[in-house]
């Protein structure tokens, strides 16, 4: 019982990472029916801003965790909603017309400079960094089971990230605009909505999005490295796919379905816990075949 | 009208091959880097002075009207340089690699340039090839000569568990797929103990008619590196594969495939099997990849899970986008940059992977075709040249 409420929150807290993944994967689909593949190395860059900055911080005389907390999430943030806008200003925008083949080759080959400009640009780079725990570390123990206080707000944080993308989506202006473009690009344009100014933001807040998961889940393993970004992204691209992309709910639903496969298959399977991203990685392909565009179809008819 | 002398004359492809095989010679026995710069800038210049002059034009018409002539001439000159190195263990390995990454690069062409069918997963079937000609030599005692086609077979068949998802799935959804694949595959080596783990696997020479590759070749003066089995072996893998894809994309297979990769539902409608063209070109291309990592896996004689990431997959992909999807010689060119120029250049060893991506994306951008990008359909060898010949003389007239 102890065992299995803890991986309860293990699921949950992937499954919230995930998400927060997967929605930028389904903004940017929704709005340019583009897959950004980079979409996961702009998180590992995301962690590494951040972390730089917590170094900076140390290094200013700031010791209080909760200034140092902020300060790296905002610029982590920040930093990575401008890479968005730029990525897609400079790289996706100008392709816009072109094959679909050459944004997926010019998003994967970008997410390989991005990953490798971090091993390489990074001091000491290849190897894992620790990440600090600037979240009080407080556990609570009930019987065998024990609780920490930090896992419980980096859950709390996370619902609530997804529920300021929900609020900001179907409540403001903005979001309006952003569902108006998503629905039809043209139309839009004639009732006068600023198309490519909402494409930016969108990319923005996609990315914005990703640097909050890969800050979340640097503070919860407490270890950060370069390639953590690919693993990621795919399994983010995957709980996308599997709730249909374009679909912000199935998006977040997805992702904890796919946390959901993950913990069962590690805690079920016979064989050692080694295979779990092996079984997570098999799972996505099997769901590819299965169901080709997701658990909710694309809905599609096709003309000469 | 009687054919013009130009097309036909053989003169400018041969010339072209010698030239190639100087520049070779060169290149790979250069030992400063202010020589190599200086090399690649004349090479630079050479290709811009040539497109400005028309000689790249006259020079492809010829190889058009030429192409045994030529052909046997590229072999010849490949086998010249060869033999002028032929103690340099470095250079001969570096000439081996890159003609075996070049078989696999022939195959994923079929795959990406020919049927459409994308595959990111490119370095886990050479893997698998290496993993096979391993796992063959160790456990087994099958002669060792098997591994190739084993390694080729393995791959195919192991490809073929994609075969339902690659097929159903289309654009990144597929791509999601291999990239799942090729990941899967890394770090199924890393936790497989039989498999050696993240440490690898030793592989064991080739051994035919009792004959060990891994030992020099001696012909009374001449001492050969003991690479040159190796390298011998891997160019006739890259001839076979080299006539085998060719004669693929000109025959009405050939066809048919590009008819699908350009439109899938038109080509249903005209009665193509989109299934059974598409399985084809993937089984295909995996083997070709499978069989070039057998050799590879022998020519490096030590195998880890960290030779078959994820960016090994996408130097795969630069080489054929590099070369200009589609175009074979381009593929020959560009795996042949992609494989020796790191190693000449040590700096930029560590910083290969960016550099190739950042061109990539500066391709894509600017001239998507490709370097060298591939020809219209020519069902006449040198017809194209000489309808265009003729076209020039009647506005002339």
């Amino acid at each position: 019982m102890e065992i299995a409420l803890q991986y309860l929150i293990n699921g949950l807290m992937l499954g919230v990472m995930y998400g927060l993944v997967a929605v930028g994967f389904t903004l940017f689909f929704g709005v340019l029916d583009v897959i950004k593949f980079s979409h996961g190395d702009v998180l590992t860059v995301g962690v590494f801003t951040g972390f730089a900055t917590y170094v900076a911080l140390k290094a200013a005389q700031v010791s209080s965790p909760l200034v140092q907390l902020v300060v790296l999430s905002i610029v982590a943030m920040a930093a990575m909603a401008l890479l968005g806008a730029v990525i897609a200003r400079y790289l996706v925008l100008p392709l816009s017309s072109a094959p679909a083949l050459n944004t997926l080759l010019i998003t994967l080959m970008l997410g390989t400079v991005l990953r490798e400009g971090v091993r390489l640009g990074f001091p000491d780079g290849s190897n894992p960094k620790p990440f600090p725990a600037l979240l009080p570390t407080t556990a609570y123990t009930f019987g065998h089971f024990t609780l920490r206080l930090d896992s419980l707000m980096l859950l709390a944080a996370g619902l609530a990230m997804i529920v300021a993308v929900h609020l900001l989506i179907n409540k403001t202006k903005l979001g309006l605009a952003i569902r108006a473009v998503a629905q039809d690009g043209e139309t839009a344009r004639t009732m006068g909505i600023n198309f490519t100014a909402v494409v930016l933001i969108t990319f923005a807040i996609g990315s914005g999005v990703a640097a909050f998961a890969g800050v979340m889940n640097g503070l919860y393993y407490n270890e950060i490295n370069f390639s953590m970004g690919l693993l990621l992204g795919v399994f983010g691209f995957s709980a996308a796919v599997v709730g249909g992309l374009g679909n912000i709910y199935g998006a977040i639903l997805g992702g904890f379905l796919f946390a959901g496969l993950q913990t069962i298959g590690a805690v079920a399977l016979p064989f050692a816990s080694a295979y779990k991203d092996v079984f997570a990685l098999a799972v996505i392909i099997a769901i590819m075949a299965w169901r080709p565009t997701g658990l909710i179809a694309e809905k599609s008819s096709e003309r000469v | 009208m009687a054919t013009s002398p130009n097309s036909r004359s053989p003169l400018p492809a041969l010339a072209w091959a010698a030239a190639a095989m100087l520049y070779g010679m060169l290149f790979l026995g250069a030992e400063s880097e202010r020589a190599l710069g200086a090399l690649l800038a004349i090479a630079a210049a050479a290709v811009v002075l040539g497109a400005r002059s028309g000689l790249v034009d006259q020079i492809r018409a010829s190889i058009g009207g030429n192409e045994r002539a030529f052909d046997i001439a590229a072999v010849a000159g490949v086998l010249a340089v060869a033999v002028w190195f032929h103690e340099e263990h470095f250079i001969i390995l570096m000439m081996t690699t890159a003609f075996l990454l070049m078989v696999a690069a022939l195959g994923l062409t079929i795959q990406f340039g020919y049927a459409g069918v994308v595959n990111f997963a490119g370095a886990a079937f050479l893997g698998i090839g290496c993993y096979t000609a391993g796992v063959v030599t160790k456990y087994t005692s099958l002669p060792s000569f098997l591994t190739l086609p084993l390694g080729g077979l393995m791959a195919a068949v192991i490809g073929s568990i994609l075969i339902l998802p690659v097929l159903r799935t289309r654009g990144h959804y597929a791509a999601l797929v291999t990239i799942a694949f090729g990941i899967l595959f890394k770090v199924f080596l890393e936790v497989n103990d039989t498999l050696g783990g993240p440490q690898g696997i030793q592989v064991k020479p080739i051994v035919l008619f009792g004959w060990n590759f891994n030992s020099p070749i001696r012909i009374g003066d001449f001492t050969a590196s003991f690479y040159f089995s190796y390298l011998l072996l891997a160019l006739a893998l890259l001839v076979l594969s080299f006539t085998l894809v060719r004669r693929l994309e000109r025959s009405w297979i050939g066809l048919s495939l590009d008819a699908i990769r350009l439109d899938e539902t038109a080509s249903a409608c005209y009665g193509l099997n989109l299934a059974r063209w598409k399985v084809l070109a993937f089984t295909l291309g995996n083997f070709l990849a499978g069989t070039a990592g057998a050799a590879y896996g022998h020519v490096l004689g030590f195998i880890a899970p960290n030779n078959f990431t994820f960016g090994d997959s996408l130097i795969l992909v630069s080489i054929i986008l590099l070369g200009g999807i589609g175009n074979l010689w381009g593929v020959a060119v560009a795996a042949a940059f992609v494989v020796i120029l790191p190693e000449k250049f040590q700096v930029i060893q560590e910083y290969r992977l960016v550099l190739y991506a950042a061109l990539v994306i500066l391709i894509l951008l600017f001239r998507p075709q490709g370097l060298l990008p591939r020809q219209l359909r020519d069902y006449v060898p040198g017809s194209k040249a000489r309808n265009a010949q003729a076209h020039a003389e009647e506005r002339v007239r």
